[in-house]
């Protein structure tokens, strides 16, 4: 349970980061918080020649308003939100999902970027900001660009991010106050990842009713949904299953079940 | 595979090595500095043995890398002698048999600590939620959960 022998070096910058990177030799990886990267690293589930650390730049951990959105630094760790760091409701949707995150010793140190870029299916933020229309905002060697948070995983721990791309922030709409969430994770043991997680949004300003399935066996399933009457009372759950069916639970009974009942108990919870 | 010089703060010393970047903090303590009240059960960030303070906030030691923790302020069980919380949870922790083998305390501790300054009005349910992440595979929790709440009873 040790990790493999691997060179470690200490990014002066979000830029030095994007630099080292691309002139690594190599399998380089990039550490923030490293509460999962720790644990598959003593595993040897990953083994990367060159560790890049990011974790002590103050730059990515500060907050801002931008437009309709808060604009949060990659590096705000899940316990600065669980207390309730980011303003309004947005705010305070993102403390609720940041609580249910494995344990307070864990959450002082991972990071909402670390989260995302991991993209394990299991994880909170994956399927929660996706539901909230987040995007993450990546820079690279050509400068920045923004990927759909809903778009950003293309698989379990694979994501859209390049080689030599560092996730530099995420950028969350700011939700109106009669906006409705209700998020529902299913795990055997508090602060266990997720066997089944359901996300529900309904936006009448953006006139946005998104359903969000996660902890699959790949990226999360994303549903926008019509919404003319409001937030509906119930689903479509034949729709549902058949969306579950095509993401490889055609034969996992057990697996759609838990999915099915996390979505009707998001949309309970955003209908309360 | 170069070794990487840190400085950091442990126990209020100041301490310079240089580190294999692969050790993480647990190991560094344990072996280098000779601190074996910080305990590795699972390594991989579950069991919680390893708990100990960085810069005033629990942390899992065996997850986290030595050369990250470059200017940070570790706290470790052997450096809670003086602490009136650690006292108090002392004196708790044997009067209501939170402890066995011992072998998860060095953890609870910090984890109780946590609790008990963060979280005054924390309720059983709360104290339980925010022990998750501490095994024990002696006591059952309950005199554990007594003792934490014997000690924010007194702080109140």
């Amino acid at each position: 349970m040790k990790a493999a022998r691997f060179d470690y070096a200490r990014a002066r910058s979000l830029a030095h980061a994007v630099e080292l990177l691309g002139g690594g030799d190599g399998f380089v990886k990039l550490l923030a918080g490293g509460q999962t990267l720790g644990p598959m690293l003593n595993l040897r589930l990953v083994q990367p020649d060159l560790l890049v650390d990011v974790s002590k730049l103050d730059e990515t951990r500060r907050w801002s308003e931008e437009g309709g959105a808060i604009l949060i630094g990659a590096g705000v760790t899940h316990a600065a939100i669980e207390d309730g760091a980011l303003p309004g409701p947005t705010g305070a949707i993102l403390a609720g999902i940041a609580a249910g995150i494995a344990y307070r010793a864990v959450r002082n140190r991972g990071t909402i970027g670390g989260s995302l870029a991991h993209a394990d299916p299991a994880a909170d933020w994956l399927s929660s900001l996706a539901a909230l229309g987040a995007a993450v905002v990546l820079l690279g060697p050509q400068g920045e660009r923004r990927v759909m948070v809903a778009a950003l995983a293309k698989g379990a721990f694979a994501t859209d991010i390049g080689d030599d791309e560092v996730l530099r922030a995420v950028a969350v709409p700011r939700l109106a106050k009669d906006a409705r969430w209700g998020y529902y994770k299913f795990c055997r043991k508090t602060g266990d990842f997720a066997e089944a997680i359901g996300a529900v949004l309904h936006d009448p300003e953006r006139e946005t009713l998104r359903l969000v399935m996660g902890a699959t066996n790949g990226a999360p399933i994303v549903l926008d949904l019509a919404a003319p009457g409001g937030i509906p009372e119930t689903l479509d759950m034949a729709m549902l299953e058949r969306a579950l069916d095509d993401h490889g639970f055609a034969d996992d009974a057990y697996g759609k079940a838990v999915h099915l009942v996390a979505a009707r108990r998001a949309l309970a919870e955003a209908r309360r | 595979m170069s070794k990487t010089a840190i400085t950091l703060t442990v126990n209020g010393e100041t301490v310079a090595a240089d580190v294999a970047p692969r050790q993480h903090l647990a190991d560094f303590l344990r072996e280098s500095l000779h601190l074996t009240g910080t305990h590795l059960g699972c390594e991989h960030g579950v069991c919680g043995a390893c708990t100990v303070m960085i810069d005033g906030a629990p942390a899992r030691s065996c997850i986290t890398l030595a050369v990250a923790c470059d200017g940070a302020a570790i706290r470790t069980v052997e450096s809670f002698d003086d602490d009136p919380v650690m006292a108090q949870l002392r004196a708790a922790f044997t009067a209501e048999h939170a402890l066995q083998c011992g072998f998860c305390t060095p953890g609870m501790l910090a984890t109780a600590r946590d609790i008990v300054t963060r979280l005054p009005e924390a309720d059983e349910v709360r104290i339980r939620r925010e022990l998750s992440g501490n095994l024990c595979r002696c006591t059952g929790y309950v005199g554990i959960v007594r003792a934490i709440a014997r000690v924010l009873k007194e702080r109140r």
